[in-house]
């Protein structure tokens, strides 16, 4: 049998045709990346490939790097193999990667969701031969609710604990799920403070062209009482800390998927858990897949094991591989697309604040 | 119905205490008085009956999700919790229900009377109208895994805050065996005595550990420091045994467990005392297994709790007795307000006119005259088959719970062993979806024999740590149980060790636990299992 056009290696999805890796871990020389998350975009590869909109975070966090941009739609061929973006609706700038080559076509999700979170480009199925696809939520217990009653709930939160005098400070990772809360909350409660990481990922993305509501990011001279009034948006890696810890009395909530379960909850010890993902919740999963009218499908990271089981049970032909994507293997205990910038906030940070 | 899924969605919602007091009050404010006390009975571990077995219960409830059987477990592998997993996996409800958490109990009871097919179109109907936090709570109270995480203190803050009533005598009035049916909210509120309820016991006065671990001793002039002078304080044995109280009131007589368990039928030989004994007399003691005047290890108790029906062999092989530290009610009155000295005098001169010395002992107070020598008495707490000594303050009262300050438990250092993870499985509550529950291994020549299992004792820094390790380190998956790479080695710790037929390794360890992660030892130099043996030798 010839070798398929995509094969999974050490490195990463390898096209031996075309001569290109998506979404290596290790360093490659031409690397075509799904959307800017550390788990997903790696530094040290010669040439990136990746969609306009990922392009300045992109070069916030990976420095100096030889970087293509392109649109979705818009192809790109490598020793005859076509490469072309669509939608992902996981975070701004993310894609899925379309490959073909005589007539065979392979897709990589990289990470998905299929709700619009009206930030994001909304996820778009491409009909293909073989799809590579994430299940980070493949269990039937996980199940989102619309976008619209979650932020119902966020806001009505908020405005309670502006009534109650103490802060708001809600915990989403710095690339799209800051930004989903950021567009999604009521500001006739108050202004939106940020920490400095996610103020960055912001920055980067209005000089991509992104409009985004008005932010204030939090600095050695930003006044306790006034931010209390507001909502300050952290990322996970600031929540315990000494940064966070100064504005107390404060009401804590995290924007997780993993909140949709109790214990996940509690070991998190949010004040309130918002049942909030980037990823398709299980129905998002199954529906994603049947939409490709794929011949095959392969598990990257999450649930792959029993998600692959339900699928071949209800007529697909699934497999799971072996990736690095996703941080943990169903792993509960960290954060979703995980952030390997964004360790502890260190002295400096410490310093924006005002005491 | 509503109003308690709410309690319980507004209870995990915060973590701070004085919110989930003020959530608990707001309910008992919104409610009626029969909703109070289904309330305070769920919350104090007084749940009805099992009306169907989980079996069966599963079994719909994966009807009912329309998803395969396998995928229903593997969901609850994750979930950690069967009354959650149903709750997630059943479709939305298609109706609602106004029925009252008192309505709700009540027809939970009265299945038991009815025939598998009527429970189970009562159960379908029932989830189709709860939503989704309902049918969590709904599904928590029929499966009897009614555990939340609010501890019986912050109720009763809450209940003495909307009653006016004090917490230790509400801690008292809601002790013994009552349930929502014979118990009301009026009763409960009203002025009592110890003649409403004979069989009801006191709360338990429970001591404070004077070292938190077991890694940080305290030598005798820490002790001095944090206790001052020698001569204020008693000191007895503290004894391995189950912690009860025992009642004579009205010629009944009545054991409780610490659990609040009524065992008056498990311990027969303590009858003939008990009945002997002055009417309102309460006493706080220990019962062990005894034989020929010395206590045996908890081992041999351990063979007669939990069995139905006490076999002669049972009564000849772990024939008990008690030994009695405390008097809490004498001559029908409440004496917990006495010294404890005085309540000693009065223990003392009532096991001093018992006929059944044998069986009604009475705890020896340990002769010392300073700290350094009580910490050389507390070295042979293991030859004494205690677990270290008990210090009480001679002028304290007998207190309302887990209370810092009078009574101290000055523990022996555990046993240890260093041994290797061989096998994980996912943890439950708040450690679900993570590997934390181990069973470890000792070297057996060029093999290793499992010998114990044991889930706590890590940070959850830790738990992160070795639960990656797994997932990526498995060898073999049997259900939810994963064969492990041996490579991490761990401290066990322990309070005592049996031998036992039941286990591979021939030996059975009491309160096995992780005392500290060993990062610095290849697993080739863990314990082996003649190293245990020598441990069993010891202890016998």
């Amino acid at each position: 049998m010839a070798t398929p056009l995509l094969q999974f290696t050490d490195r990463g999805i390898y096209c031996e045709q075309g001569r290109f890796y998506i979404d290596p871990w290790k360093p490659v020389d031409d690397a075509v990346i799904t959307h800017a998350h550390a788990d997903h975009a790696y530094f040290g590869h010669k040439n990136y490939l990746a969609h306009h909109l990922s392009r300045e975070v992109m070069l916030y966090r990976l420095g100096d790097i030889n970087l293509r941009t392109i649109e979705y739609g818009e192809t790109v061929t490598k020793h005859g193999v076509k490469i072309t973006l669509y939608p992902a609706g996981h975070v701004i700038g993310s894609a899925q990667i379309r490959v073909e080559y005589k007539g065979q076509v392979w897709v990589v999700s990289g990470d998905y969701k299929t709700e619009d979170d009206g930030i994001s480009t909304p996820f778009e199925p491409v009909k293909c031969h073989h799809f590579i696809s994430e299940c980070t939520f493949g269990m039937p217990i996980y199940n989102w609710k619309p976008q619209a009653d979650l932020f119902v709930d966020v806001n009505n939160w908020w405005a309670n604990n502006v009534q109650n005098g103490v802060a708001t400070v809600i915990v989403g990772y710095s690339l799209g799920k800051a930004q989903r809360i950021l567009q999604n909350l009521d500001l006739s409660i108050g202004k939106v403070y940020t920490h400095g990481v996610i103020e960055n990922t912001n920055e980067a993305l209005r000089r991509n062209g992104i409009i985004l509501n008005p932010t204030e990011r939090i600095t050695i001279d930003s006044k306790k009482e006034e931010v209390r009034k507001g909502i300050i948006l952290a990322p996970p890696s600031a929540v315990g800390t000494p940064w966070m810890r100064k504005f107390q009395p404060y009401s804590f909530g995290y924007c997780s998927g993993w909140m949709a379960l109790r214990g996940a909850k509690r070991r998190r010890a949010a004040d309130r858990g918002f049942i909030m993902s980037d990823h398709a919740d299980f129905p998002g999963l199954v529906s994603a897949i049947d939409a490709t009218g794929c011949e095959c499908v392969y598990l990257t990271h999450g649930y792959t094991a029993s998600f692959s089981r339900y699928l071949s049970e209800i007529g697909f032909n699934a497999r799971e591989v072996h990736t690095l994507y996703g941080g943990e293997e169903e792993d509960a205990s960290i954060t979703e697309g995980e952030e390997k910038d964004e360790t502890a906030p260190s002295g400096d940070i410490k310093k924006e604040l005002a005491v | 119905m509503k109003n308690f899924a709410q309690l319980f969605l507004a209870l995990d919602e915060t973590n701070k205490t004085n919110e989930k007091v003020k959530v608990i009050k707001d309910y008992f404010i919104k409610v009626p008085d029969t909703d109070k006390m289904n309330m305070l009975a769920l919350f104090t571990g007084r749940r009805p009956k099992r009306p169907i077995n989980s079996t069966l219960i599963r079994t719909w409830a994966v009807e009912a999700s329309h998803i395969p059987a396998w995928l229903f477990e593997e969901s609850y592998h994750v979930v950690g919790d069967l009354a959650e997993t149903m709750s997630l996996l059943m479709p939305e409800s298609t109706n609602t229900s106004s029925k009252t958490l008192t309505e709700w109990i009540a027809e939970i009871n009265m299945q038991a009377a009815r025939t598998e097919d009527e429970r189970k179109e009562w159960l379908l109907a029932s989830w189709a109208m709860l939503d989704r936090q309902e049918r969590f709570v709904f599904n928590k109270i029929l499966t009897g895994s009614f555990r939340v995480g609010v501890s019986q203190n912050l109720v009763i803050k809450a209940l003495a805050d909307v009653t006016g009533i004090e917490a230790p005598a509400l801690t008292h009035r809601i002790m013994g065996s009552w349930m929502p049916d014979n118990y009301t909210f009026d009763q409960l509120v009203q002025e009592q005595s110890a003649a409403d309820n004979i069989s009801r016991p006191y709360p338990f006065f429970l001591a404070y550990p004077i070292q938190e671990t077991s890694e940080k001793s305290k030598t005798a002039d820490e002790i001095q420091a944090a206790l001052g002078p020698a001569e204020e304080w008693q000191a007895e044995w503290k004894w391995d045994g189950i912690r009860a109280q025992m009642i004579k009131r009205d010629g009944q007589i009545f054991i409780w467990s610490r659990g609040e368990d009524l065992a008056t039928e498990k311990f027969p030989e303590l009858h003939p005392f008990l009945n002997a004994l002055p009417d309102g007399t309460v006493l706080d003691g220990e019962i062990l297994s005894f034989q020929s005047g010395l206590p045996l290890p908890f081992g041999i108790l351990q063979t007669r709790i939990g069995r139905k029906t006490l076999s002669k062999k049972i009564l000849t092989d772990s024939p008990v007795a008690t030994i009695v530290y405390d008097c809490l009610e004498y001559n029908g009155e409440d004496i917990r307000q006495k010294t404890q000295s005085e309540r000693r005098l009065i223990l003392e001169k009532l096991q001093q006119q018992t006929e059944f010395p044998e069986v009604f002992r009475i705890s020896a107070l340990i002769d010392f005259s300073s700290w350094n020598e009580l910490a050389v008495t507390r070295e042979q707490s293991r030859a004494m088959i205690a677990e270290g000594i008990m210090l009480k303050r001679k002028n304290a009262t007998y207190q309302v719970g887990r209370r810092r300050g009078d009574w101290w438990k000055w523990k022996i250092d555990p046993l240890s062993v260093d041994a290797v993870m061989i096998y994980a499985q996912k943890g439950h509550g708040r450690r679900a979806d993570l590997y934390t529950d181990y069973t470890f291994a000792v070297w057996d020549g060029d093999k290793l024999v499992p010998f114990a299992k044991a889930y706590s004792g890590l940070t959850d820094q830790e738990i992160n740590k070795v639960d990656y390790f797994i997932k990526r380190n498995t060898l073999e998956k049997f259900g939810p149980v994963r064969t492990v790479k041996p490579e991490l080695v761990f401290e066990i710790g322990f309070e005592g060790i049996n031998k036992s037929n039941r286990h591979k390794s021939g030996i059975a360890l009491r309160f096995p636990r992780i005392l500290r992660w060993r990062q610095d030892k290849p697993k080739e130099e863990a314990d082996t299992i003649e190293s245990l043996r020598a441990l069993l030798g010891e202890n016998e």
